[in-house]
C-alpha cells in the first residue's frame, strides 16, 4: 500500500548526514623497540573527531606526536592499533579510495628540485587525474602568486617560495581533507597572513577540512575551530581556542600550550 | 569544476596515466640536465672501445676470438644491457631518495606497482639512450654489428633487462628499507653476477660447482646462447626458454619481496624519514 495520498508528494527523505572528514580512535604508535630500549611510544591511545568543513590544529612540544599522527591519517604510516577514517572510509582497508581526494604539505617531504615549478605541479596534476592540468596550474599560480617562478627549477626558489610550491601541490587536487604540517613556518608576516586568507577562503569555498600542526599559536587561534595539544603521544587538552584558553585561565592560547607542556596546567 | 580529479579514476586499481606521470617526471630530469644524457651513454661507449681494441689484438693471436669476430664487443654490449637494466631501475628510484619526494608520491593514489611500472619503462629508455649509441660506434669503428645477431638479439636484449629489473627492484628494496647508505649497492651489486654470468668465457671454465650457481642466472644461458650464435650460427632455444623461466621466477620472488618491503616502509615510517 501507498503510504503517501495521491496527489501529494512524498516528503523528501533527509539525506544521510555525511560522515565526519576525520574520526580516529585509541590510536596507538610505537617505534624502535630494541633489546636495549624499549619502544618509544610516538602516540598513545588518541581519539578525536573532526566534522566536515573545520579547520583543527594538533600542538604540542617536538616529539610530541604530531607528525606521527599526520602520517597515520594519510597512509604513509601504519598504526599499531587503533582505527582511522577519513571521508568515511577506513585507512587501514580502503586508503585507495580516499587519497585521491585529500593531499599533505609537509616540511619534512620535499619536491623535485631538479624539475621547474611547472613541470613538478604537471606531474601531480597526473598523479591525481586532475582535468584540465594547465588551467588549475595557471590558477594556482595566480592565487599563491607563483606566475613568475612556473619556469624555475624547484631548487633556485627561497624557502618562502618552495612552501608556496608544496601548497601548490597539495591544493592540486581541490583536495577535500588538506593536511598542513607547519604551514606557514618559513614565510615572511605578509605572505604567512596571506597565505591564511587563502586557506580559509578555499576551506569556505570548498567546504573542505583543514588538518594542521602548527607551532605558530596566532596562527591556530585565528584560523582553528578545534584544537588539540599533544604531549609525550597524549591528547592532553582538546577544544575550541576560547574554551581552552577560559578552562586554563590563561588570556591566550600561547599561555595555554605552555602551562601544559610544563605541566603547570590544572587538570 | 577545474582542477578537481575524477573519484573514479583516482581509486582505480592500475592507471596508464599515472604510469605515464612519473615517466614524465623521470624524463623532465633527463631533458633538464644533459650530463646525465651524456653519462647513460658515456660507459657503454667505453666499453665497445675498450673491447674492440682488446677484439683486434685477440683476434691475431687467439684463433678463439678469430673464429667469432665480434665476439668481446657483442659480450660487452649485452654486459651493458643487464647493466644498465639494473641501473636504470634503481637511479630512478634514488631519484626520488635524494629529492625526499616518497612521501609525495605515496600520498598520491599512486599504487607501488604502477611506481614499479615507471622504474621499469625508465630503465628500459635509459639503456636505449645508453647501449645504441655504442651498438652504432661498434659498426662505424670495428665493422662489428650487434644487429647481425638477428631476431636472437631481440630475445636476448628482454631476457638480460628482465633480470636487471629483478636485481634492481630488489635493490631498490634494500634502499628503501636502508635508506641511502645503501645506495652504493645500485652501482655495484650486479657486477658480484659477471664472473659467474660466462660473459667473456664459456661458463665451462669456472669450477664445477660454480657452474651449478652459473646456470641458476638467466644471463649465463643469454650470453652461451650468444656465443651458440656467432660461432655455430645456431639459435639455442632451450637456452631462450630456461633464462625466460628464471626471469619470470626472480621478477616474482623480486616484486613480493619489494612489495613487503614497502609494507615494512609503511609500519616502520620510513616512506617520511620518521620513526626508526
Amino acid at each position: 500500500m501507498d503510504d503517501h495520498p495521491e496527489g501529494e508528494d512524498p516528503a523528501p527523505t533527509p539525506a544521510p548526514a555525511p560522515a565526519p572528514a576525520i574520526t580516529v580512535h585509541d590510536l596507538t604508535k610505537s617505534f624502535g623497540a630494541t633489546k636495549s630500549f624499549g619502544a618509544v611510544k610516538a602516540v598513545d591511545g588518541i581519539s578525536f573527531t573532526i566534522a566536515r568543513g573545520e579547520t583543527a590544529a594538533l600542538l604540542g612540544a617536538n616529539g610530541a606526536g604530531k607528525t606521527t599522527t599526520i602520517a597515520m591519517l594519510v597512509g604513509l604510516l601504519i598504526a599499531d592499533g587503533g582505527t582511522i577514517t577519513v571521508l568515511g572510509e577506513d585507512m587501514a582497508r580502503h586508503r585507495y579510495r580516499v587519497l585521491g581526494r585529500i593531499n599533505l604539505s609537509s616540511p619534512y617531504i620535499d619536491l623535485p628540485r631538479r624539475l621547474t615549478v611547472e613541470e613538478n605541479l604537471a606531474v601531480f596534476a597526473r598523479l591525481y587525474g586532475v582535468e584540465n592540468i594547465s588551467r588549475r596550474i595557471e590558477e594556482l599560480a595566480e592565487e599563491l602568486e607563483l606566475g613568475p617562478l612556473l619556469r624555475r627549477p624547484s631548487g633556485t626558489l627561497s624557502s618562502g617560495q618552495r612552501s608556496r610550491m608544496a601548497l601548490a601541490k597539495a591544493l592540486i587536487n581541490r583536495p577535500e581533507v588538506l593536511f598542513l604540517d607547519e604551514p606557514t613556518a618559513s614565510l615572511d608576516p605578509d605572505t604567512a597572513d596571506r597565505i591564511r586568507t587563502y586557506l580559509a577562503a578555499y576551506r569556505a569555498r570548498e567546504n573542505a577540512t583543514i588538518f594542521m600542526a602548527s607551532h605558530n599559536m596566532a596562527e591556530v587561534e585565528r584560523m582553528c575551530t578545534t584544537v588539540m595539544i599533544m604531549k609525550a603521544g597524549r591528547i592532553e587538552r582538546s577544544g575550541t581556542p576560547r574554551q581552552l584558553i577560559a578552562q586554563t585561565g590563561c588570556s591566550n592560547l600561547e599561555e595555554v600550550f605552555l602551562d601544559i607542556v610544563r605541566g603547570r596546567a590544572a587538570q | 569544476m577545474i582542477g578537481r580529479p575524477s573519484t573514479s579514476r583516482a581509486a582505480a586499481a592500475f592507471s596508464a596515466g599515472r604510469v605515464g606521470a612519473m615517466v614524465l617526471r623521470y624524463v623532465y630530469i633527463l631533458r633538464g640536465s644533459w650530463p646525465r644524457i651524456v653519462e647513460l651513454a658515456y660507459w657503454p661507449l667505453m666499453q665497445v672501445v675498450l673491447w674492440g681494441f682488446i677484439s683486434k689484438f685477440l683476434a691475431t693471436n687467439s684463433s678463439w676470438v678469430a673464429q667469432g669476430a665480434g665476439v668481446l664487443i657483442g659480450a660487452a654490449l649485452l654486459w651493458d644491457v643487464l647493466f644498465r637494466g639494473q641501473l636504470g631501475f634503481s637511479i630512478s628510484f634514488l631519484e626520488e631518495m635524494w629529492s625526499r619526494n616518497l612521501a609525495n608520491l605515496f600520498i598520491s593514489p599512486l599504487r607501488p606497482y604502477e611506481f614499479v611500472a615507471a622504474l621499469t619503462l625508465m630503465s628500459l629508455i635509459r639503456t636505449l639512450i645508453g647501449v645504441v649509441p655504442a651498438a652504432f660506434l661498434a659498426i662505424l669503428f670495428y665493422g662489428y654489428s650487434v644487429f647481425d645477431l638477428g631476431l636472437p638479439l631481440v630475445a636476448f636484449f628482454f631476457l638480460l633487462m628482465m633480470m636487471g629489473w629483478a636485481v634492481g627492484l630488489v635493490i631498490t628494496a634494500l634502499i628503501m628499507r636502508f635508506g641511502l647508505g645503501a645506495e652504493g649497492l645500485a652501482w655495484i651489486a650486479i657486477f658480484a653476477l659477471a664472473p659467474l654470468s660466462g660473459v667473456f668465457y664459456p661458463v665451462a671454465i669456472l669450477p664445477d660447482w660454480l657452474q651449478v650457481v652459473s646456470w641458476a642466472l638467466p644471463s649465463a644461458y643469454v650470453f652461451e646462447g650468444m656465443r651458440a650464435v656467432i660461432f655455430d650460427g645456431t639459435l639455442r632455444v632451450d637456452h631462450l626458454v630456461r633464462a625466460l623461466a628464471l626471469d619470470i621466477v626472480y621478477i616474482a620472488a623480486a616484486g613480493a619481496y619489494f612489495l613487503h618491503t614497502f609494507h615494512v616502509a609503511r609500519r616502520k615510517g620510513l616512506l617520511m624519514g620518521i620513526g626508526e
